[in-house]
């Protein structure tokens, strides 16, 4: 009998009470962790965004500046992913409370949503890098 | 308000479902809202439950809804609470069951603090035996302090009832039994600091807390369940990333 059942809690079928917490407290972590890199990132982004249209914008000045810049493509890759798991933590938390969806099922779902936002993120990064 | 001669006091009668009764109780200078209800009790309506043990602060059980906020009645003076035409609303605390009419039911509340792992567990004398020694533990320690700063708790139940989290997530420990927790998690002298670390992980503890801080806000002993929450993230924070659970 583990420490938690002993204290009269009902595990989540099938899996004990520590690993349902451990993974809700993996996602916390995810959540702040992809926040702090947010924070540095969109004021990143927000330079290059002002430096990008100073004197016009146009799409061959673009192009140039990207293309073959594996650092530009690092950046928004990792922009991308945190940003996508960042937001899909966030409004996890936001439909359990509200709506009550909750479990590991929609646990999954919300990493899957996360993941597949931040490869649309990915996928325009890659087109203006190739 | 003093000026008043009576106060209209509305009564929640019943459980879960029920009504406001009304009462005029006479005003005085000084005067609790744990005087108004026993007031009502003894002169007007014998049939009104209510709670209440020691009248001055130390015992937890005379909280209520006063006015749409969670309050120790015994120490609240009415006239802190009513404005100028006298109305006074009192209901049981919110965020718990309902035994009848101002008694709320605190199993609930007590419950979490057992299963937040909210009791000492001797390091030295796990069986209960009794240490060879006393602790030393050193009042100006770091830990020492967060302990004490939570030390004080009444058991009230002001914070859980004051909580959106509570109500949106029945799981949720609440800041009262997440408070005790971190006293613990501060407490050298106990051996239970893994398990509880455990207890108060995930969604149903300190991770779903949204740093609000009504129970800071509204705590009567003027603790700050808040911040013992975020020493809680702290710590599991950097036990996850760390790899030490
Ligand atoms: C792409 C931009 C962003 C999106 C779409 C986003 C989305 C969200 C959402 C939906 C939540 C959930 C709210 C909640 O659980 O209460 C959240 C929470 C949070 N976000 Fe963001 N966010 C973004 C950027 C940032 C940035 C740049 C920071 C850091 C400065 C940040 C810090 C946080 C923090 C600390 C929380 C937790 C708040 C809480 O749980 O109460 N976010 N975010
Ligand atoms: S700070 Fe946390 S525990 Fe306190 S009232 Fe807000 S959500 Fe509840
Ligand atoms: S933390 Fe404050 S409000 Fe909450 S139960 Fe303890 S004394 Fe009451
Ligand atoms: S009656 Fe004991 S705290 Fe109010």
């Amino acid at each position: 009998m583990s420490a938690s059942e002993r204290h009269g809690e009902t595990p989540a079928a099938g899996r004990p009470r520590s690993a349902t917490t451990r993974a809700q407290t993996h996602l916390w972590v995810a959540q702040r962790v992809t926040a702090m890199v947010l924070a540095i990132a969109v004021v990143v982004h927000l330079v290059m965004i002002v430096m990008a249209v100073r004197g016009g914008l146009s799409a061959a000045e673009i192009i140039a500046r990207t293309r073959g810049n594996e650092a530009w493509l690092a950046f928004y890759v990792v922009f991308a992913l945190a940003a996508g798991v960042h937001g899909a933590i966030g409004l996890r938390n936001i439909a359990a409370e509200a709506v009550g969806l909750r479990g590991r099922g929609a646990d999954l779902a919300w990493v899957a949503a996360g993941l597949v936002t931040a490869g649309f993120g990915i996928r325009a990064a890659i087109g203006l890098y190739a | 308000m003093a000026e008043v001669a009576s106060l209209k006091v509305s009564v929640w009668r019943g459980g879960e479902q029920g009504h406001f009764a009304r009462f005029d109780v006479p005003a005085r200078e000084n005067q609790t809202v744990l005087d108004v209800v026993t007031h009502i009790q003894r002169e007007l309506d014998p049939s009104l439950a209510y709670r209440f043990a020691c009248r001055v602060g130390m015992c937890g059980s005379c909280a209520m809804t006063v006015n749409g906020r969670a309050r120790w009645t015994c120490r609240t003076h009415v006239r802190k609470v009513v404005d100028a035409d006298g109305a006074l609303e009192l209901r049981p605390l919110a965020n718990l069951p309902v035994i009848r009419d101002l008694a709320a039911d605190l199993a609930p509340f007590f419950d979490k603090w057992s299963r937040a792992h909210g009791t000492f567990q001797p390091k030295d004398a796990r069986d209960g035996a009794v240490p060879d020694d006393f602790a030393v533990v050193p009042p100006a320690s770091k830990q020492r302090r967060e302990a004490d700063a939570g030390i004080e708790c009444i058991g009230c139940a002001v914070c859980y009832a004051s909580c959106d989290v509570v109500a949106w997530n029945g799981d949720y420990l609440g800041p009262a039994a997440l408070n005790r927790a971190w006293t613990l998690v501060n407490d050298v002298r106990d051996g239970g600091r893994g398990e509880r670390l455990d207890a108060v992980a995930g969604d149903a503890g300190c991770h779903s807390c949204h740093s609000t801080q009504s129970c800071t806000e509204r705590c009567p002993k003027n603790l700050d369940p808040s911040a013992a929450i975020a020493g809680l993230k702290r710590v599991l924070f950097w036990d996850t990333l760390l790899g030490r659970r």
